[in-house]
């Protein structure tokens, strides 16, 4: 990469965290002000003190797990990609397998230029389309309720995420066998012994993707030294 | 799930008025203009740094069809809430930052701490609307704060930003999470199937573990065919085909054992 390229990347990524954090900080105003002018427009401003409570009792939990996204997810992402994502949200149903599958496509790697850009790109068009097909689906919400809402395809609106992971699981799993065995044996044991656990399976995912990764330094250091 | 109610209790036309449109449609439109402007920043970076814009390009189109068929299940979403909290707050909640087993769960623990004895709009008022609205927000706002504050430092930390060219451990490090996250889920399929009616009855649902499998053979499919140089172009579809014949299985599925 020569100095010309280093100069346009230099200036691209301190821009993209400039607007990242800049429209961050917008939606976040946006979004806990939408609650008040809507107060404002029905007569009545929210109680405090009751959104203070359910947030001890619920809010706590997914406070946790945004950390834990944050954490997981942002190196996945990369800086745009993790901004965008983080302001456009579904992310373990759609964003993330997105961006991944987008940068095995065309075959970047992880923690390069090309992948900062890929990720941005795949992101960037997996939020427009949702909004998009929402914007059109609220627009043809009334005709669209029988088809959508009919009894007959209710299954494979409740198994869009089997669906999505059962081929992300052919995909990786068939070029990683010696990775994949060991988190899958422990996580279907652990389901099994303790079936309440499904309730939390995304938290599951932090010691899963802990394993995975341990065996993968494992063989990365074998490969190395040998 | 729940029924669109568009007028059934006087809340609802407060809730699906023109006002309520205006208000949560500008939000989604904001975050559709940052949306262009990401993506149009980073084709353009793209092409400065030299990439091929072919790759670029079919990594859009690869993305749009990607997102379609979740898209349709996220739409369900919105029409799930719409009977107890209008339109066009499922509408915004889903399209920004969203995901719908969250907003249920937070909605209806705010409509408990209302007083409410469930979420529907037959008990709800401007004032536990607006709190429900309120918590909503809160709760879920913590990755956009930790992006706020921590996303460069973390980024650098890490080398995710794009600062070097080349991959080390990171990228198989990327790889293996993803393959801890994929597990999580399909260990839970199997361990709802095995357990969910008691421990090893095998008695369980085994639905999702039935569609996650006839998703994975079509993907060896798709797989089997974009090796054959001349028809590489399947891998465009790859994942959105696997999903629809993986979503119609649990279709015909339901049929067959009714």
């Amino acid at each position: 990469m020569d100095k010309n390229n280093n100069a346009v990347w230099e200036k691209y990524s301190k821009t993209t965290h400039f607007i990242g954090r800049l429209v961050s900080a917008i939606t976040v105003i946006m979004l806990v002000g939408a609650p008040f002018l809507i107060g404002k427009y029905l007569g009545a401003f929210p109680d405090i003190g009751a959104v203070g409570k359910a947030f001890f009792s619920v809010g706590l939990v997914w406070t946790v797990s945004s950390v834990a996204e944050f954490l997981i997810y942002t190196p996945m992402l990369g800086s745009g990609g993790g901004y965008l994502a983080f302001i456009t949200g579904n992310l373990i149903n759609m964003k993330i397998p997105c961006a991944v599958t987008a940068r095995d496509m065309v075959g970047v790697k992880s923690g390069t230029k090309e992948n900062e850009i890929i990720s941005t790109l795949s992101i960037a068009t997996s939020s427009l389309v949702t909004i998009l097909v929402l914007a059109i689906g609220v627009l043809a919400l009334t005709p669209l309720q029988p088809l959508l809402q009919s009894p007959t395809l209710q299954p494979a609106f409740d198994n869009v995420v089997p669906a999505l992971f059962g081929a992300m699981a052919y995909k990786y799993y068939r070029k990683n066998m010696s990775i994949a065995v060991a988190p899958l044996v422990v996580m279907s044991v652990l389901f099994m012994l303790v079936p309440s656990l499904v309730s939390s399976t995304s938290f599951m995912i932090i010691p899963a993707g802990a394993i995975a990764i341990g065996i993968s330094y494992f063989i990365y250091k074998k490969g190395k030294e040998a | 799930m729940q029924k669109l109610a568009v007028s059934s209790a006087p809340i609802l036309e407060q809730l699906n008025s023109t006002p309520m449109y205006l208000i949560c449609g500008g939000i989604v439109a904001f975050v559709a203009i940052i949306c262009v402007i990401f993506l149009v920043r980073a084709y353009k970076a793209g092409v400065a740094l030299g990439m091929d814009t072919t790759k670029m390009k079919r990594v859009i189109v690869s993305s749009a069809t990607f997102s379609v068929l979740p898209s349709v299940g996220i739409l369900l979403g919105v029409i799930a809430l719409s009977g107890s909290l209008g339109i066009p707050w499922p509408w915004l909640r889903l399209s920004v930052i969203g995901a719908l087993h969250y907003e249920t769960q937070v909605a209806q623990a705010a409509a408990e701490q209302v007083g409410m004895s469930k979420l529907s709009a037959a008990e709800m008022t401007p004032k536990s609307f607006a709190t429900i609205a309120l918590l909503m927000s809160v709760c879920i706002m913590w990755g956009m704060i930790l992006s706020i504050f921590f996303n460069k430092k973390y980024s650098k930390k890490l080398g995710t930003d794009g600062g070097s060219s080349k991959a080390g451990f990171g990228d198989r490090a990327m790889t293996a999470m993803f393959i801890g996250l994929v597990s999580a889920y399909i260990g839970s399929y199997i361990g709802s199937f095995v357990s969910g009616n008691g421990t090893f009855t095998f008695t369980g649902d085994w639905l999702p573990l039935a569609v996650a499998a006839v998703s994975a053979l079509v993907m060896a499919l798709f797989v089997f065919l974009g090796e054959n140089k001349k028809l590489a172009w399947v891998d465009n579809f790859s994942i959105a085909g696997s999903m629809i014949v993986g979503m119609a299985s649990a279709v015909i599925i339901g049929i067959l054992v009714k």
